[in-house]
């Protein structure tokens, strides 16, 4: 048995936090909450550049706010912001500050390590963007710049790793006596879904990066130069790797709703497997690989054989992942149809989140059916702009649900609910216009030069709005929370009634968790402990 | 902030033996994403007419020559560490500290001997990074790979220290460590097959 250590000494925070505690805390609450609020701002800037691009759409030939040469770097700047400097946070930041919690342990797993990779990560982060800032980037004129985009996205791809490799560890290695993964909270099972998923992803992002940054830097023979930067690692801010990205927000809705419905979880295997599934089989797709499907229409018959072939795999790696999302949708319908909760901000959230990622899965499937000529439209942008829309309304949803404990107070309901509502259009405006523009064959990666039939100055004016909504909502729910957790209401050490583990110790937690070792007898301890308390038996 | 006493601490569950097997995962993705371009490269080169060798495909050059001895000997380089990391591991467990100490300094020494072949593979085949695709392709894998390695070092460096220095009882670590070098002579055989076997 090893005596490394795993957590802080108990007086590090017991003092009043300061800035050098923040910078140096190895507290998984706080390096949790250092994610989830550097997102923020990562998703503000995004969705500000995301409307200038927009916005420059409406009138193709009129407004040029952009020059030619800054527009590929534009779009990945926010594609970047939106993916790696929001998504991907966001819910490394909850699993951070909520896994452990929910396992009954006293710290994460690697408690550096994860805080060494919220701070690798923003290091990374920071020098892609600078360096697109700079002429660097996709296409990038400076190739100086360039190298740096490069490299910057490396350090981004390690501190990733580094933070989801914790996750994992702590979920594998730190669960209560008694707590068997299939007795673990929802949300603890898809975080470590997606944390292995990042494990195993990141990796070939990083080392692709490699390649291309060693043929640009000295080669330039092999990888297309600053104009291959997307052609080979483009496939980390698309789809399905936005799909594989969102999976621990399905965790998010699987123990918000059953918890806000006063009820347990009953068909808890199935809930497993539904996120199971649609991890592999989006996993299976995330790198160059794309599995489209050539339909052919009529023709389909004419050589059936060949057609299965090229179905079956289509069928697998796309349509799957779809029927798992729906499983988590039907669980979810199943449990509000029995105990008809109330409405409440986070169940508000994390549905309409939920809808957002399964329109833009069953999006992707029609948008890879070669006869329907979509790859390659701004269809595909319908297809990530509400996945990711989805993935950060869950997070939200996170946020109201989880915050009270990680603060001790409460977002309220009647402030919050609206914005959820806000989350909803702004999911449709960015979604429905970009399908009907991709079937009149409007290019992707262009804001200017093109034409097609219709009226596509309010498919982009639509899609303008659609930012300029989710933009106003993101604000505002962060002015509300901040406002709420600086100065709202107590919220008490259970709000929600909750069932497990994290609800057990007081709102925010003291600096090692919880008092004592907890034995877990089922996969709703805490409702077991309030069970045994009201009959007078012990726990 | 409220702070508690802490708990008595839970039986541990092989932290670090499990941290260090996701990230040898990792790891050997890093390896086979890269091993798998290179074969697309390598599949996607158009075919030529080799003097010496018939049609091949026109991935590397002819006047380019690999040291293959140096390669041969890094992959049983790599075999003997995996057997020293295993003694190291058996002598911990009987709680003889000269054996592990002697395992894990055979295993360092053996480490910088393979990256030492490698520069000395580098410094044999006398080719530049910027010369073609071949060439910066196959220093970025083997420049991985060494970095690999070199990381695969310091982790012996650091179970040696924390061993030898009177942490006898942390047997994890080192059978962890040598769970490590595992990951990384199956990563080296990948790419001693791919890129100084098949080319």
């Amino acid at each position: 048995m090893t005596s490394i250590e795993t957590h802080l000494p108990t007086d590090v925070s017991a003092s009043t936090p300061t800035i050098a505690t923040w910078l140096t805390t190895a507290d998984h609450k706080k390096v949790g909450r250092l994610f989830i609020g550097t997102s923020f701002v990562g998703l503000v800037v995004g969705l500000v550049l995301a409307i200038l691009v927009t916005f420059e759409r409406i009138n193709a030939d009129s407004y040029q706010i952009l020059s030619d040469n800054s527009v590929p770097q534009v779009l990945a700047a926010v594609r970047l912001l939106l993916t790696f400097g929001t998504v991907v946070p966001l819910l490394l930041g909850l699993a951070i500050a909520v896994v452990p919690l929910q396992l009954g342990a006293r710290s994460n797993a690697f408690p550096r390590l994860a805080a060494a990779g919220f701070w690798t990560w923003l290091t990374g982060l920071g020098l892609a963007l600078a360096s697109i800032i700079g002429n660097g980037g996709p296409k990038g004129g400076n190739s100086n710049l360039v190298d740096l985009y490069l490299s910057g996205s490396i350090v981004l791809g390690f501190g990733v790793l580094m933070a989801a490799t914790s996750i994992a560890v702590s979920v594998l290695t730190t669960r209560a006596p008694g707590m068997g993964i299939l007795r673990a909270p929802l949300f603890t099972w898809s975080s470590l879904v997606g944390s292995l998923a990042l494990i195993l992803t990141m990796p070939v992002l990083i080392g692709t990066t490699v390649y291309v940054y060693v043929d640009h830097r000295y080669a330039r023979a092999g990888f297309g130069g600053n104009t291959g930067v997307n052609q080979w690692i483009g496939w980390a801010l698309s789809q399905p790797f936005s799909l594989l990205l969102a999976i621990p927000a399905l965790g998010i809705v699987l123990d918000v709703v059953p918890t806000i419905g006063r009820t347990r979880l009953a068909q808890r295997s199935v809930a497993f497997g539904a996120v199971g599934v649609v991890a592999v089989s989006a996993l299976a797709t995330v790198t160059q690989t794309s599995i489209t499907l050539p339909w052919e229409g009529a023709k389909f018959f004419d050589n059936a054989g060949t057609k299965i072939a090229d179905l079956l795999p289509f069928l697998l790696l796309n349509v799957v992942p779809v029927l798992g999302l729906l499983g988590v949708l039907g669980l979810s319908l199943l449990i509000l149809k029995s105990s008809k909760p109330v409405i409440s901000a986070p169940l508000t959230f994390v549905l309409i989140g939920l809808l957002g990622i399964l329109l833009g899965a069953a999006a992707h499937i029609v948008g890879l059916v070669q006869d329907a000529g979509l790859i390659g439209s701004i269809y595909e942008a319908g297809v990530y702009v509400p996945i990711t829309f989805g993935a950060i309304t869950i997070a939200f949803g996170g946020i109201c649900y989880w915050g009270p404990k990680l603060w001790g107070r409460s977002i309220p309901d009647k402030a919050a609910t609206p914005l959820a509502l806000l989350a909803l259009l702004a999911i449709g405006l960015d979604s429905i216009p970009y399908y009907v523009a991709g079937f009149a064959d409007q290019p992707t990666g262009l804001v200017n030069g093109f034409a097609y039939s219709g009226p596509q100055d309010l498919w982009n004016l639509l899609t303008c709005a659609g930012f300029v909504v989710m933009l106003l909502a993101s604000i505002a729910f962060v002015g509300l929370a901040l406002k709420s957790f600086t100065s709202g209401e107590a919220a008490g050490n259970d709000p929600w009634d909750g069932t497990s583990l994290e609800w057990a110790t007081s709102s925010p937690p003291p600096t090692e968790n919880f008092a004592g070792v907890i034995v877990v007898n089922s996969a709703t301890p805490l409702a077991d402990m309030k069970s045994a308390s009201s009959t007078g038996k012990v726990a | 902030m409220l702070a508690l006493p802490p708990a008595s601490q839970p039986a541990a569950r092989r932290q670090v033996f499990v941290g260090t097997a996701v990230a040898g995962a990792a790891g050997f993705m890093l390896i086979g994403g890269m091993m798998a371009t290179w074969l697309k490269f390598r599949a996607d080169a158009p075919v030529r007419e080799s003097l010496k060798r018939g049609f091949i495909k026109d991935w590397m050059p002819d006047k380019i020559v690999v040291p293959e001895i140096a390669a041969n000997m890094m992959l049983l380089g790599l075999f003997v560490i995996c057997i020293m990391a295993q003694w190291a591991v058996y002598s911990a467990k009987r709680n003889d500290r000269t054996h592990t100490g002697l395992a894990l300094g055979v295993t360092a020494l053996l480490a910088l001997a393979s990256i030492n072949a490698q520069i000395a593979i580098w410094t044999q085949m006398g080719v530049g990074a910027n010369d073609g695709a071949f060439h910066s392709m196959f220093y970025a894998a083997t420049g991985t790979m060494t970095a690999l390695l070199l990381s695969g070092f310091v982790y012996t460096a650091v179970a040696a220290f924390r061993y030898l220095g009177g942490r006898t009882k942390e047997v994890e670590l080192v059978s962890a460590h040598a769970l490590y070098w595992y990951f990384l002579t199956a990563a080296f055989c990948a790419v001693w097959f791919v890129i100084y076997v098949q080319k």
